[in-house]
């Protein structure tokens, strides 16, 4: 071989080389990376998403971290999250205790994202999804103590569908009622305006992200009550139609007044001896 | 040994006045200061002129501007962005087709203040010491770059993008708005000013290589039309972000090259124009052919070749 054959030879293999090994330190870089961001890239249960986020996986990648959302929200209580914190670096978020969604009929962070990561197809905040909030301790919240807050009633965005008051029997005093709040999963946006209200020094309703704490009823579960309406009627062999055994003159009304005695159809006599001697049915 | 005048750290012996020797270097920094306060308007006067930032931003309303790369990350971990967005990379893709891409880096990217700062030190301390790195690396992460949100569903340069972040974290907190993200800046700082000179900006950064890119095409130049006046005093070369760029411009007459620097890795920073005492360089316009001719003075010569033939 000739010496400039090999010295043809020798520059191939350094550029092989050279390349071969910037390949494996690129590639390790990319591994590292990777390996960061899938430590990096988990959003805790506080911290909640601006409205008609997608879903987190799906965000993580759509969002670019401009902060658009953050600066047109009119209420300021989005934040961009800062390299360090357990957010995902650079991406919106916020903290139900400090400041909830305001819920914007125009919502105005969606129109401001440029990247679809907030979801331009959601155009009624009221379908937002935000979280789900839930009343997470029983024995802290003063309404199960019998003493009147609804403070999470009343500043519900969504009030009286989201969260809803339910009376109970005060079994302490004995003739008072509890106002319970009870969240509805199906009306509740997860806008933490609920978190933020609450009076206590910790709140004992939260606002987390809707997959932690959402329950969903078996697919086979059939609800015979609501296939019966939809069908307008029963949908197995009809229900006798029930009866009371009454004594005569009496009817019972269900659901209303309860017991009716038809006075005029049972004559009594003055004297309680011709009751007692009559005999047979009343 | 006497140092060669290269190696010298500047006596400052030029004969130009300060303000010729900096017109570019202060026009830069109005650029890139004035890009930061524009952003920082509305958080601390509640001025709304630009919002967002380097990301994407929105200027009164109406002009949306988004980074390719960023965007391009968005969509590649398979996602559609709103019109707002594609808008906002095309108007950016078109401006820096036009003016040349690396003029981010330039004169708008707040990252050159930090490592044009470690540039700084490095001459005045007279650092020569730093390791080599090839660059070609910065494709590779470009590449890597894309590669991962398509692989991964996520956009995993921006946990480490110092870039975005330096620029996110002071817009959206100020200075303690930046946190730990302070440490991978000085950690750029210290790595171009003790390990790789200009190592991040040439050597590895993925959205000044995007940049460089988009700007293959870009009829504005560097030039040196008086090229024979250079005495070698090697301001330029030790001045510039990219001295390689130089090199073919200044000293290729001889191989044939003309004076116009036609790398894609020139910043168009202006910086050699204004040091040189000699003014061997300019900004020129127009197309350029492969050897580093602007393509009309390819035609005039043709014509005038084609006369002297005839």
């Amino acid at each position: 071989m000739s010496s400039l054959g090999r010295k043809h030879d020798r520059s191939r293999r350094d550029f092989i080389t050279g390349v071969a090994k910037t390949a494996a330190g690129v590639g390790l870089i990319g591994l590292g990376l990777g390996l960061y961001s899938q430590r990096a890239a988990s959003l805790p249960a506080w911290a909640l998403r601006p409205p008609g986020a997608l879903p987190e996986d799906d965000f993580d990648g759509a969002c670019i971290r401009c902060g658009l959302c953050v600066r047109d929200c009119p209420f300021d209580m989005l934040h961009l999250a800062r390299f360090g914190q357990d957010i995902p670096t650079g991406t919106p978020y916020f903290i139900a205790r400090d400041a909830g969604c305001e819920m914007c009929e125009d919502i105005p962070c969606i129109k401001a994202c440029p990247t679809n990561a907030l979801d331009h197809g959601l155009t009624d905040i009221n379908d937002a999804d935000m979280g789900l909030a839930i009343v997470s301790d029983q024995d802290a919240c003063i309404a199960f103590q019998g003493l009147r807050c609804e403070v999470c009633f009343n500043i519900c965005p969504i009030r009286g569908e989201a969260i809803t008051l339910e009376y109970r029997h005060n079994e302490r005093s004995g003739k008072h009622a509890l106002f319970i709040p009870v969240v509805h999963a199906n009306h509740c946006t997860g806008c933490g305006k609920c978190e933020e209200a609450c009076i206590l020094e910790e709140a004992a309703i939260k606002v987390l992200p809707r997959h932690l704490i959402q329950g969903k009823l078996g697919e086979h579960y059939r609800l015979g009550w609501e296939q019966q309406h939809e069908a307008g009627g029963a949908l197995v062999t009809p229900d006798a139609q029930h009866r009371y055994n009454l004594p005569e003159g009496m009817r019972y009304d269900h659901g209303g007044e309860g017991l009716i005695e038809d006075k005029a159809e049972v004559p009594f006599s003055d004297n309680p001896l011709d009751t007692l001697n009559r005999g047979g049915a009343l | 040994m006497p140092l060669h005048a290269s190696q010298q750290v500047r006596p400052s012996a030029s004969t130009k006045p300060w303000l010729a020797r900096h017109r570019w270097l202060l026009l830069r920094r109005t650029s890139q200061l004035g890009t930061l306060a524009l952003f920082m308007l509305p958080p601390l006067f509640g001025v709304w002129i630009v919002t967002g930032n380097l990301s994407s931003s929105m200027t009164l309303d109406v002009l949306p501007l988004t980074d390719p790369l960023l965007l391009a990350q968005s969509m590649l971990s398979g996602n559609w962005p709103a019109t707002t967005g594609l808008i906002g990379a095309a108007l950016v893709l078109a401006f820096y087709a036009v003016v040349g891409g690396r003029v981010f880096c330039s004169f708008v990217c707040p990252v050159n203040l930090i490592t044009d700062f470690a540039a700084w030190v490095r001459r005045r301390l007279g650092i020569k010491a730093g390791g080599r790195l090839s660059r070609n690396l910065r494709w590779w992460l470009l590449a890597l770059v894309m590669l991962l949100p398509a692989l991964t569903g996520a956009m995993v340069w921006e946990y480490l993008n110092p870039v975005s972040m330096l620029h996110r974290g002071l817009i959206f907190g100020g200075v303690w708005g930046l946190g730990w993200a302070w440490l991978l800046i000085g950690a750029v700082f210290l790595y171009d000013l003790l390990i790789v000179p200009r190592g991040w900006c040439g050597h590895l950064c993925p959205m000044g290589t995007c940049y460089a890119l988009i700007g293959t095409k870009a009829p504005v130049h560097v030039a040196a039309p008086a090229r024979e006046r250079c005495d070698d005093c090697m301001d330029c070369f030790n001045v510039c972000p990219e001295p390689q760029v130089i090199k073919p411009a200044l000293r290729g007459a001889h191989a044939g090259h003309g004076p116009v620097i036609d790398s894609i890795d020139c910043t168009k920073c202006g910086r050699c124009i204004e040091v040189c005492d000699r003014d061997v360089f300019g900004f020129t316009l127009g197309r350029v052919d492969a050897n580093g001719v602007l393509a009309r003075d390819a035609r005039t010569a043709a014509v005038a070749n084609a006369k002297r033939a005839a």
